[in-house]
């Protein structure tokens, strides 16, 4: 089922101050959810995601703006009548039940019409036990399951309703390492059977990168772009997009337009026709730097850093804000990290140039994705 | 291994030897003057070994209404109270309003003295050639008959007593029951609403399992407690319960040792072995079916 959201904002009541204080979660939050996909809401801590998803989900009602579900018009609906699934960050699976009884709970909730038979909840029950693959695990109690266990659990109580929407509130965030991976490789299948529109909020790009269709980039309650997850990662619309996604993230510079080329320091790092001078914010992607005597930044370098498959040089350079540049090279390419200087060539499309004051992403002449967003 | 064992013995010795002077010996020696026959105190003789004094103590018409009092409090007022306090703690913890001074109202009877209260309610129930007392001028206004709440039938004082005793134990039972309900995660509520629940399903599917082991905490002491009731009883009938036909089972107990010169202190052991037994027998009965029917 698609979503709309249209305009969303919503204000919750300092707890703290009296009077009319209010904080605000979600900030004119504008965005279009295409049926069937799977879609990571991505942002730090505090930018409002989980409480997008609560919207979404009824839990809390929006201050302005409107939800649709396909046509119709939710905002105003309680969640047991929007159809949607919800996963929380901890389960919440219920203690004193069993496996089976806490995916039952939502079918027995059901009245008149809708309410299926015993047979028939037991039926789909166990189905939904099928999918994740718990159907050993019906009779024991959710504190005898591990982490991973206790989450299909969880997402089998979500799906057994059938639902339009499948929400997970950072559904990865309380497995380990290892598990995280196994898992949200398992999500993605599951949404490819299942075809469910699926919204999960997630705080590690990572995991928003490698399973969604689409990422929605979120900052102090605004959606900041919104796009498959390696097209936002090339061609982000403004420095906190850029800097947010990407490991190692992302190097900023301050450097300025003048005599149509871009300076960082004293070094032309590559024309800039056509766009005004003055001071602009420059950032390069760690795999932009390739290190060639004939390149047109000098860093000076600190260290080579090998860490499994990749090879990192990090150094330094008095014009970059964000600390000690990590590059990640070829570890064919000859580089003496014990020099004094060290010169690179940096791949013009992983060059973003943001403006000053707003650090709204300025395009060059020639932008092959130039006027995209 | 062997020295840590040591030391461990080393640092409970303070808590064993107080516990010893003052808990275990006591018990030991009223178990003991519960078998000697005629114990004197002052000169610490007595006449025989046997079970006499039980037999003594069962055939007393004054200890068997006390124990039938007795009863009859427990069996009236620990289901009522706990049932009261499971109301009023829900009613608090679904207003937003006034919260604070709801709490401290409901809280109020446990910092009154029980003395006091029971002043309250002499007055309150009290029959005197002067006054009807309050309840019995409401009971007149609606055109019912007055009642001798304090010295009249005996339905009528049991119910001055449980009502009294319900009054009493609320604050505590409620003031456990808020903090109960206020631990369980704000998630399950929200899960369940989500899933539609409706509000009598989540209370009975979700909030009641939760907090079953405060409920039933509540059960227990509540149970124990109403078992050694015996200042209510004093504070409104006064100190000669026998002869109001409302003694309790602790308060045969003093009488026998205290009251009117006293000096039985093998039938107050006596009693006090029996009273340790019901408690006992029903402390376990209560375990076996908590074992059942407490989840989490």
């Amino acid at each position: 089922m698609k979503i709309v959201l249209s305009h969303l904002t919503k204000k919750f009541k300092s707890r703290e101050k009296k009077g009319k204080v209010y904080t605000i979660a979600v900030n004119d939050f504008d965005v279009e959810i295409p049926d069937g996909k799977l879609i990571g809401l991505l942002g730090p801590s505090g930018c409002g995601k989980s409480t997008a998803l609560n919207l979404i989900s009824g839990l809390e009602t929006p201050t302005e703006g409107k939800i649709f579900f396909g046509d119709e018009d939710v905002t105003k609906l309680p969640p047991e009548k929007r159809g949607v699934g919800l996963v929380f960050q901890n389960y919440a699976l219920y203690p004193h039940l069993t496996v089976l009884d806490n995916i039952l709970f939502p079918l027995e909730n059901l009245k008149g019409a809708e309410r299926p038979t015993k047979e028939e909840m037991l039926e789909r029950a166990k189905e939904a036990a099928r999918l994740v693959q718990i159907e050993r695990l019906l009779d024991r109690k959710p504190n005898q399951l591990s982490g991973g266990q206790q989450q299909r659990v969880a997402i089998a109580r979500a799906l057994v309703k059938q639902p339009n929407v499948l929400l997970l509130d950072e559904p990865l965030s309380n497995l380990d390492a290892r598990l995280r991976l196994e898992t949200r490789e398992e999500i993605r299948q599951l949404q490819v059977k299942t075809k469910v529109t699926t919204i999960f909020v997630t705080h590690d790009q990572d995991e928003a990168m490698s399973i969604s269709d689409l990422i929605i980039v979120m900052k102090e309650g605004r959606a900041q772009q919104i796009g498959k997850p390696q097209d936002v990662y090339e061609d982000p619309v403004n420095l906190f997009v850029a800097k947010f996604l990407g490991t190692p993230p992302i190097s900023v510079f301050d450097a300025e337009i003048r005599n149509g080329g871009l300076y960082i320091g004293t070094e032309r790092v590559r024309d800039a026709k056509g766009l005004p001078e003055g001071k602009v914010i420059a950032a390069i992607r760690p795999e932009a730097f390739e290190p060639d005597p004939e390149g047109t930044l000098t860093l000076r370098p600190i260290r080579k850093e090998t860490m499994g498959r990749d090879t990192s040089i990090l150094a330094e350079h008095p014009a970059c804000v964000t600390g000690t540049i990590r590059t990640i090279v070829d570890s064919d390419v000859p580089a003496d990290t014990d020099a004094e200087a060290l010169k690179f060539r940096i791949r013009m499309n992983k060059l973003f140039i943001f403006n000053a004051e707003t650090e709204e992403r300025i395009r060059f002449r020639d932008d092959p994705q130039g006027g995209r967003r | 291994m062997k020295s840590n064992n040591l030391k461990a013995w080393l640092y409970l010795l303070p808590a064993i030897a107080f516990l010893s002077v003052f808990m275990v010996y006591p018990l030991v020696d009223v178990f003991v003057y519960s078998f000697e026959e005629s114990y004197n105190s002052a000169s610490q003789s007595y006449t025989g070994v046997g079970l006499y004094n039980y037999s003594y103590v069962l055939h007393d018409p004054y200890f068997l209404q006390a124990v039938k009092n007795t009863f009859l409090l427990v069996i009236i007022t620990v289901p009522l109270s706990t049932g009261f306090a499971l109301l009023i703690s829900l009613g608090l913890n679904s207003i937003k309003p006034l919260k604070q001074v709801f709490q401290t109202v409901f809280f109020l009877p446990y910092v009154t003295n029980t003395l006091a209260v029971g002043l309250v309610f002499m007055i309150l129930f009290k029959k005197t050639p002067y006054s009807e007392g309050l309840i019995n001028l409401l009971i007149g206004k609606f055109g019912g008959e007055s009642v001798d709440f304090i010295s009249g039938p005996y339905w009528a004082k049991m119910f001055v007593l449980a009502f009294y005793t319900v009054w009493i134990v609320l604050p505590f039972k409620i003031l456990i029951l808020t903090s109960a309900l206020a631990s369980v995660n704000e998630q399950y509520y929200k899960a369940a609403k989500v899933d539609g629940t409706s509000r009598f399903r989540i209370f009975y599917k979700i909030t009641l399992p939760m907090i079953s082991p405060m409920i039933f905490y509540l059960v227990i002491t509540g149970f124990i407690g109403a078992f050694k009731a015996y200042s209510d009883a004093v504070a409104l009938f006064g100190t000669d319960l026998n002869s109001a036909g409302m003694n309790t089972i602790v308060g045969y107990i003093y009488d026998m040792l205290y009251g009117n010169g006293g000096g039985y202190p093998s039938y107050a052991s006596a009693a006090a072995i029996i009273l340790f037994a019901i408690v006992l027998t029903i402390t376990c009965i209560n375990l076996m079916i908590s074992k059942n029917k407490v989840q989490v």
